[in-house]
């Protein structure tokens, strides 16, 4: 990472800075994950798909993060409880359908978080959110078509897909949960959020998952530092060279 | 002196400069310049001699932007410019839409289905047949939703057979 990103046009308050640094780490988060499958997907074409969407996500992280500071440091060398990001975008990839339910939920609830923040002129948010959207158009497509395919295609990636939205379902509350500093309309917000994905699900025929959309003890918790236990191990694995050798370049 | 529509007056030199400047050909696209990509928005020359120019990217994330701003302070250095800086902004977005139309009749003969217009729906919701670069036909397959960069998806012509790059609309 150097030089070339978008210089703040003002230094954000610190309400804006909390926001930014949630935006940027779901962003920052998500695409490591996606990045993991870099020499894994289940085909080449997916694989470099993948890593577009991982791409998209890193330059959207770049530019939230350096709102509120130095990219490289905020990304390398905080601890896990200083990361804002919601649980649902540090969950393992777990199969392919896993990955894709994530996408799926994710891309929905950024959508349309950006539609609003693009729409509202007065957010710091709206240059960036306005330009991301139309990136994250094309994540969503790409993930409703894929859970199409999977829910509507053999009898094994169906179940496959449905005990991935099923498992996951439980973080996705936390996505409708207030953010300091960020001016939305969070009924909006979940009503359109929750009319995409059952409409996606139903046409995949698969079915909505009942559970609870929060789990008993993890209610907004990502937002405020507390993290489930595999992110502790994806931030080893994203942060040891940059700790091991400091101000590294190639 | 000329006067843009926003009422600052752009000296001769400056508009040479940003000639010169859009005139770098596209490190991922070398087919294509940064002008008819459409990512210059702007040069001006500063009281203390500065050169500033203002370049948007493609998409935030397009790792291209470094090799684009190092190119256009080349070029400006070797036209005997010492400071340049290039500042990168991001609003208002980059559109496929501003995409030259010398531009798209390039990236079609170099192989590459130009983009088409981006419409009120979004950028996906575009449903306009996409015509085979190779043979004209119009009876293509998506493959891919991302090619070889994000900005593209992969598709085949049922016509000729061929996969080709489809510049998609943003």
């Amino acid at each position: 990472m150097t030089a070339s990103v978008p210089t703040p046009a003002t230094v954000p308050a610190q309400a804006h800075a909390t926001a930014a640094l949630s935006l940027g780490d779901d962003a920052l988060v998500l695409s490591h994950r996606l990045g993991e499958w870099a020499g894994h997907a289940p085909v080449l074409e997916e694989e470099v798909a993948l890593a577009n969407i991982a791409l998209d996500l890193l330059g959207q992280a770049r530019v939230l993060l350096s709102l509120v500071g130095d990219e490289d440091e905020l990304a390398y060398l905080r601890e896990e409880r200083a990361f804002r990001n919601v649980q649902l975008v540090e969950q393992p990839n777990g199969d392919f359908a896993h990955t894709i339910a994530r996408q799926l939920y994710f891309s929905v609830y950024q959508q349309l978080l950006y539609e609003q923040l693009a729409a509202d002129a007065g957010s710091p948010f709206a240059p960036i959110a306005a330009k991301a959207v139309k990136e994250v158009a094309y994540h969503r497509d790409h993930a409703e078509h894929w859970t199409l395919r999977l829910g509507d295609g053999t009898p094994e990636s169906h179940s496959r897909m449905q005990r991935a939205l099923d498992a996951l379902w439980r973080f996705t509350g936390e996505l409708f949960e207030p953010v300091e500093g960020l001016s939305v309309d969070r009924d909006a917000l979940r009503d359109g959020w929750l009319t995409t994905v059952t409409d996606a699900i139903r046409r995949a025929t698969l079915t909505l998952p009942d559970g609870p959309q929060i789990g008993a003890w993890t209610a907004g918790a990502g937002r405020q530092g507390i993290h489930t236990e595999p992110f502790g191990r994806m931030l080893a694995e994203m942060q040891h060279l940059h700790r091991s050798h400091p101000g590294a370049t190639w | 002196m000329v006067t843009t529509p926003e009422g600052a007056t752009v000296s001769r030199l400056e508009e040479e400069l940003l000639a010169l400047a859009g005139s770098v050909p596209d490190p991922e696209l070398p087919v294509l310049t940064l002008a008819e990509l459409g990512v210059v928005r702007g040069l001006r020359i500063t009281d203390s001699g500065r050169v500033e120019v203002e370049l948007t990217p493609t998409y935030t994330g397009c790792p291209a932007i470094e090799a684009m701003s190092a190119d256009i302070e080349r070029v400006l250095n070797e036209q005997g410019q010492a400071e340049v800086t290039v500042r990168t902004v991001l609003s208002p977005p980059w559109s496929t839409d501003d995409i030259t139309a010398e531009g798209r009749r390039k990236l079609e003969e170099f192989g590459i289905a130009p983009p088409g217009p981006t419409g009120a729906k979004g950028p996906v919701m575009v449903g306009l047949a996409i015509r085979c670069p190779h043979c004209g036909s119009t009876d293509t397959t998506l493959l891919s939703r991302f090619s070889s960069t994000a900005c593209k998806a992969l598709r085949r012509c049922e016509a000729c057979r061929e996969p080709f790059d489809h510049f998609k609309e943003l």
